[in-house]
């Protein structure tokens, strides 16, 4: 092979090598920020009075990007692990698509600027709990619980669970019981959701020392955890009925899905071994993201209709 | 082990690859920079509006 051909085939390495616009986009967690968005928007919607559509719409998208910075600086701090496990490894640092200093400086700016442009355009409550939000993600979460302790999701679970608070806050302009029964919805839902993926993901978080619930403690252990956490979410779900948040339809539903929630998570405690233990744990997964989306959507057709009917 | 330590140095062109598809790669992330400053611009005047609402209007001399 010639000199030629060699520096040919180098060019065209690092041309495969150069990042589009779309690995940017994966170091946003598209489908994290799906979650954020829908869970902020029902906070926005549910929220007392009302805000102009345009700066609702800022608000929504200034939450989603912050939520974008968030993954992005998580996806920095963690380029070591995220490619020894199988769920990560197609991530754009661990491909070599990024550089670990460009996902940084892109997170920094989104995470700076969405804050900011949310702080000055809508308000400063929604604006300092966003920035609180990511914060709490990096720091808290990413680079001291997550490799430390196994109640790292459990903890850092209120991360994800603030978007509808910062959601509620950007149309009243304050966080009430309201919101802060949202939020707990949502951080009581995190650890089953969870501990259901880590169960049959066991071996990929050891491998990298990731002090996941079944590594360190057993999967009895966390079998018998997420049925105590079920146990709480399953009533704290219903609870938006009493306060006025929700209706019947919420009512009935969460009653539903709540005695299906409790059904698959028994399962996982009740099957331990072989492929049918993998099986239950997969369906509590599967089934706890439709749960969530399933209240969230009572919640926002609810109160679209209540305050059409106004 | 923390991402700063997974650093790589930043440029991952070597001579050779300074072609018309590396330009055009950095031509596109340039537009999509130019595109989202332009983008915070509107967002920025819209929003300036619809707070000032009526108001804009509102002139006295």
């Amino acid at each position: 092979m010639s000199g030629a051909t060699l520096e040919a085939s180098a060019g065209e390495r690092a041309l495969l090598n150069e990042p589009t616009v779309g690995d940017y986009l994966a170091l946003l967690k598209p489908r994290v920020m799906s979650l954020v968005v829908f869970t902020a928007l029902v906070g926005m919607v549910a929220a007392p009075g009302g805000i102009h559509p345009v700066l609702g719409a800022i608000a929504l998208l200034m939450i989603a990007v912050g939520g974008g910075a968030s993954g992005a600086l998580n996806m920095w701090y963690d380029a070591d692990i995220d490619g020894r496990m199988a769920r990560t490894a197609s991530r754009p640092i661990p491909r070599g698509r990024v550089t670990a200093d460009e996902a940084l400086t892109f997170g920094i700016v989104l995470a700076a600027g969405s804050v900011l442009t949310l702080g000055v355009l809508v308000n400063w409550v929604a604006g300092g709990l966003l920035a609180f939000t990511i914060a709490f993600y990096v720091f808290i979460y990413t680079m001291w619980l997550k490799r430390r302790t196994p109640q790292n999701i459990v903890i850092g679970g209120a991360a994800g669970a603030f978007p509808p608070m910062v959601g509620w806050a950007a149309v009243s302009g304050s966080v009430s019981i309201e919101s802060i029964v949202l939020f707990l919805i949502i951080f009581m839902w995190t650890p089953p959701h969870f501990w259901a993926l880590a169960l049959y993901r066991c071996r990929d978080y050891e491998r990298v020392g990731v002090p996941m619930l079944p590594v360190v403690a057993g999967p009895a252990e966390t079998r018998r955890q997420i049925v105590i956490y079920s146990l709480l979410l399953v009533p704290l779900a219903v609870s938006p009925y009493f306060i006025g948040l929700g209706g019947i339809a919420y009512l009935v539903t969460s009653v539903a899905l709540g005695a299906v929630f409790l059904w698959l998570a028994f399962d996982v405690r009740r099957i331990t071994e072989g492929r049918e233990a993998d099986t239950a744990a997969k369906k509590l997964f599967g089934f706890s993201i439709f749960y969530l989306f399933a209240l969230f959507a009572v919640l926002l057709v609810e109160q679209i209709v209540h305050k059409a009917l106004m | 082990m923390s991402g700063k330590e997974g650093s790589k140095p930043m440029s991952r062109m070597p001579a050779g690859a300074d072609s018309e598809e590396a330009r055009r790669r950095q031509r596109l992330r340039s537009l999509a920079i130019a595109l989202a400053l332009g983008f915070l611009v509107v967002l920025f005047y819209a929003a300036t509006i619809v707070r000032l609402g009526g108001n804009v209007m509102n002139r006295p001399l």
